[in-house]
């Protein structure tokens, strides 16, 4: 980047400098940081418009956008960062309507005195998660808050993708005999990030699954393009978005326990703190509903893709007036799975 | 993971429900309360009484901490954060319960008091030891489970000269709670065959301090478990004396408990501790002897001492029914509010609050079986 170093003589010094408030003010300070580190990792065709929008042609089909606030603390956990994790959410978000992600935009927040060399790791990690994905980011924008106003840094993303004809998923559409599908297994996400935070700090090899869900979902949608709902169990994990569903759809659900994938580390961390793995966040897994007779092609569409190694039936939509999600468990009774009640964590994304 | 699911065995669970139905007699309704939160917690988390004949019915008890504390105690935890301007540490659970005046410490929170969400006493420690400006608070509450690890602060406070921490104590004592509903002569009073005794309670205090209930009252007490399995063999052990006519307190955890208990921890207990003279718990009223305050010798670390807030009426929400609930007078669904105005969202009253609250488990697992109860061509 040679014509940069000819803007700003003494280059940013990302290993020892700090954010400070003219990094925010509009003026040359914040337009080297903008050079130096998010046009810088971030390069591509449309981010080097230089405009304050991004131009494109849409293509052909229905359009989807979504986005994702991301507060997570600590920035730093096991498995990730809070820069991929804004890549994968909004990517999911939108690949959850059956989309192919075109691209990104992305907000940052930052709070005075943030560490240059944090703020570029952040950056750099969202810079790899982006190529990865094949999504760029292609415009953004950056505030910079007192020190105590924030903490740290706060990345709000919103993707743009399009949806392929033919292809209809909604929250709406499962109907009672329908099969439930989950990816992988559940809860790693939260126990990977409660096993870094400062009060809990607990030893663990789970990694958080944080990954950008549009292949699998493009893989399963060529394999069954009726699914009928695909939702990413983030926040209030499993049994808040099947809660959800369950709701919007207006049917019951009936699940085995047996049957839901659950890490025995996660398992064991979640009796330590008196979790319930159903409620622990996941940022890298989707539950799909789709029509019984589909449920084993989608199965084997899923266990033929990285990210669906994992993937099981778990169970099925039923009528039920009540709209309550019913689980036999693992011991061999029954029992409801109910919205989260409370804040299990906070600031888990 | 090894020493936790073979506690929640389906095939060994099958096994004694084979067991129980064959032993529980026709025609005899055996009735036996559990007196822990965490008993309640694991009958309906894992549908405990999916497996149980139909005449052998669970009555919860008042084994709930965060349900008997009553709300003067709360409104008093909140007057600390706002007279006394101290940063009060506290467990999650008791963040949410409403005060006399519904507010909770959430609310306080949200409106600027200083309170903190901690995981253990020793969380309470660190935050008072980084901040020798903060005077720190640690709302102590708990039967004798949780009793220990503040007699442990309290004893590490003082070796350091921690000067900026105390401790707000409302730790309370089960026996007397027991015997309490047992020599209840209300009209209403609950009429109960025999006591699921309390697990990590009894790893503390040991089983012994449970004999006056075969002696004075002629009743059968299990200490059990909190596991599901431990839930299923003390009612079967229950059943068992009940139908052999024997009276007597048997021990099912004998992976934890003894009759002695845990010497080292009751010592120290006695030397933090010393017995109040009546304490009030919500639902049973001012029991004489059945709480703890800081001893004379660590009056310097009773936040009570150190922060004076006058300790008002207990008042409870029109038509909650966690006092008689908390009696195992009234079920949950008995209780007008139950799901209506009162839900985990939004709690009424302490048993909705709780995990362990009898509420809480009601509506949280259990609510299908009410409803579909009522519904024809649907047996719960």
């Amino acid at each position: 980047m040679g014509r940069s170093e000819r803007r700003f003589p003494l280059r940013l010094d990302v290993q020892r400098g700090a954010v400070d408030m003219t990094h925010g003010s509009g003026g040359r300070a914040m337009a080297q940081l903008v050079d130096e580190l998010f046009k810088r990792h971030l390069d591509n065709d449309l981010l080097r418009q230089g405009n304050d929008q991004a131009l494109f042609l849409p293509p052909p089909g229905r359009l989807v956008i979504s986005t994702d606030g991301h507060v997570i603390s600590p920035v730093f956990f096991p498995g990730g960062d809070i820069g991929c994790l804004s890549v994968h959410g909004t990517i999911n978000d939108v690949a959850m309507a059956g989309a192919r992600p075109l691209y990104l935009a992305a907000g940052f927040i930052l709070e005075e005195g943030l560490p240059l060399a944090d703020l570029a790791r952040v950056v750099e990690s969202m810079a790899r998660a982006a190529n990865a994905a094949g999504v760029p980011v292609v415009t953004g924008d950056t505030k910079v808050v007192e020190r105590g106003k924030a903490d740290g840094v706060f990345v709000t993303t919103t993707g743009v993708g399009v949806v392929p004809d033919g292809v209809t998923i909604s929250g709406d559409l499962a109907r009672p005999g329908d099969r439930i599908l989950v990816s992988g297994s559940m809860g790693d996400h939260g126990v990977a990030v409660m096993s870094k935070r400062e009060n809990l700090g607990f030893e663990t090899e789970i990694e958080s699954d944080t990954a950008a869900l549009h292949g699998l979902v493009a893989a399963m949608v060529e394999a069954v393009p009726g699914i009928h709902c695909l939702r990413d169990p983030t926040r209030g994990g499993l049994a808040t978005t099947l809660n959800e569903l369950a709701q919007q759809s207006g049917v019951g659900m009936e699940i085995r326990e047996s049957a839901i994938p659950v890490h025995p580390e996660v398992v064991a961390a979640c009796e330590l703190l008196g979790l319930d793995p159903l409620y622990v966040a996941n940022e890298g897994k989707l539950v799909a509903i789709c029509a019984p007779e589909d449920a084993e092609p989608l199965l084997r569409a899923m266990h033929s893709h990285p990210l669906g190694i994992g993937a099981a039936i778990i169970g099925e939509a039923t009528e039920d007036p009540h709209q309550f999600v019913q689980m036999e468990t693992g011991f061999g009774g029954q029992r409801i799975v109910d919205w989260l009640a409370g804040e299990q964590l906070p600031r888990i994304c | 993971m090894k020493y936790v699911d073979d506690f929640r065995d389906q095939s060994l669970a099958r096994r004694l429900a084979r067991a129980l139905a064959a032993e529980a007699e026709q025609g005899r309704e055996y009735r036996l309360m559990e007196f822990c939160g965490g008993h309640t917690h694991a009958i309906f988390r894992y549908g405990v009484q999916d497996l149980m004949p139909a005449n052998v019915r669970f009555v919860h008890g008042p084994g709930c901490p965060v349900c008997v504390l009553p709300t003067a105690r709360i409104d008093q935890a909140i007057a600390l954060t706002e007279s006394h301007g101290v940063t009060l540490c506290t467990y999650a659970d008791l963040m949410r319960v409403p005060g006399g005046d519904r507010r909770s410490l959430l609310k306080a929170k949200a409106q600027g008091a200083d309170v903190r969400m901690v995981y253990s006493t020793q969380d309470a420690l660190a935050l008072a030891r980084a901040n020798p400006g903060r005077r720190v608070v640690f709302f102590a509450i708990g039967f004798e489970t949780t009793t220990p690890p503040t007699a442990v602060a309290l004893r590490q406070a003082r070796a350091e000269e921690l000067a900026n921490f105390s401790v707000f104590c409302n730790h309370v004592l089960t026996p007397p709670a027991l015997r309490t509903i047992l020599a209840s002569d209300a009209p209403d009073a609950v009429s109960i065959d025999g006591i699921l005794g309390p697990s990590h309670v009894s790893t503390v205090i040991g089983s012994r301090p449970y004999e006056f209930v075969p002696r004075d009252f002629a009743k059968p007490v299990v200490i059990a478990g909190f596991e599901p399995l431990d839930v299923m063999q003390s009612a079967l052990m229950l059943v068992r004396q009940l139908n052999e006519r024997r009276c007597e307190v048997e021990n099912q955890y004998t992976r934890a408990v003894t009759p002695e208990g845990n010497r080292k921890a009751q010592a120290l207990m006695d030397e933090t501790f010393a017995l109040r003279e009546s304490f009030e718990w919500r639902g049973l009223g001012r029991l004489p002897c059945s709480a703890l305050r800081i001893a004379d010798t660590y009056s310097k670390l009773d936040a009570e001492r150190r922060f004076p807030v006058g300790l008002g009426e207990s008042r409870e929400v029109k038509g909650c029914e966690c006092p008689s609930i908390l009696r195992g007078v009234k079920r949950p669904t008995d209780c007008k509010l139950f799901g209506t105005a009162c839900t985990p969202e939004n709690p009424m009253g302490s048993c909705m609050v709780s995990s362990e609250g009898a509420c809480a488990a009601y509506w949280t697992y259990g609510r299908f079986r009410a409803l579909q109860a009522t519904e024809p061509g649907r047996a719960a």
